[in-house]
């Protein structure tokens, strides 16, 4: 642990394309209580309410990486973690 | 081991430069997309930006080439994706795939090229004049990715 606090894990969000122009920004550093996943995360961030919620705790579609893999709400994650939210891709 | 090229790059590409750097092969199959000059309300397209998640973009169409060229046992795969601003007709995309045979060639193309409109974290946003927005994915991309079995 590399925490101040005894208990806490603190990750660094990314938000790409269109989530960061509707989220005002590109990206923030989140401590959350540990043990946490991906779903701990959103809940902190939708108790923010909008644009927080809207985007990320109603019916749009979006996607998780965490350390640059895919995630599910369910992905563990560890203290220092990157996580990335992002529409669904439209490269090609 | 098939040779593997994979660039996300904001420079145009030369397809002859790209095909010189593959050695020999039966079968050369490849793909190139490009911005559409399409109109939206009767206005067209000014420009077409690719934005791209550094780092993960890069694994992604690594591990993809990769898997491609192991399934259709390619001779080499070359992928070339460009990111920035990009004006209607400009070059978005190349996939080479070179082979014994042309089945196996065409079909990576073709595959690769399904997976990467799937899963490699590009996104497009489109200017037409004053207006921009962002290009939603399709539900056809994801239809076209299940005629593969999983990579």
């Amino acid at each position: 642990m590399n925490d101040h606090t005894i208990g806490t894990l603190t990750i660094e969000l990314l938000y790409l394309a269109r989530l960061r122009e509707a989220l005002g920004c590109g990206g923030e550093t989140l401590t959350l209580a540990a043990p946490a996943t991906v779903a701990d995360a959103l809940a902190a961030l939708c108790a923010r309410g909008a644009p927080w919620e809207a985007e990320l705790g109603g019916s749009r579609v979006f996607r998780v990486a965490v350390d640059q893999d895919m995630a599910t709400v369910d992905t563990a994650l560890r203290d220092g973690a990157e996580v990335a939210l992002f529409p669904p891709v439209t490269g090609g | 081991m098939a040779q593997c090229n994979v660039s996300v790059q904001q420079a145009d590409f030369d397809f002859a430069a790209e095909l010189a750097r593959l050695g020999t092969s039966g079968a050369v199959a490849s793909f190139i997309g490009c911005v559409r000059g399409d109109t939206r309300d009767g206005v067209p397209l000014t420009a077409m930006t690719l934005e791209h998640y550094p780092g993960m973009t890069e694994r992604v169409l690594g591990e993809l080439a990769q898997a491609v060229s192991a399934r259709f046992a390619l001779d080499a795969v070359t992928v070339v994706h460009r990111v920035g601003r990009l004006l209607p007709g400009a070059q978005i995309v190349l996939v080479i795939a070179t082979a014994p045979h042309r089945h196996a060639a065409i079909q990576a193309v073709d595959c690769l090229m399904d997976h990467l409109k799937s899963v490699a974290p590009f996104w497009k946003c489109e200017e037409y004049g004053e207006q921009r927005h962002w290009v939603d994915a399709r539900d056809s991309d994801q239809a076209a990715l299940a005629r593969w079995d999983a990579l």
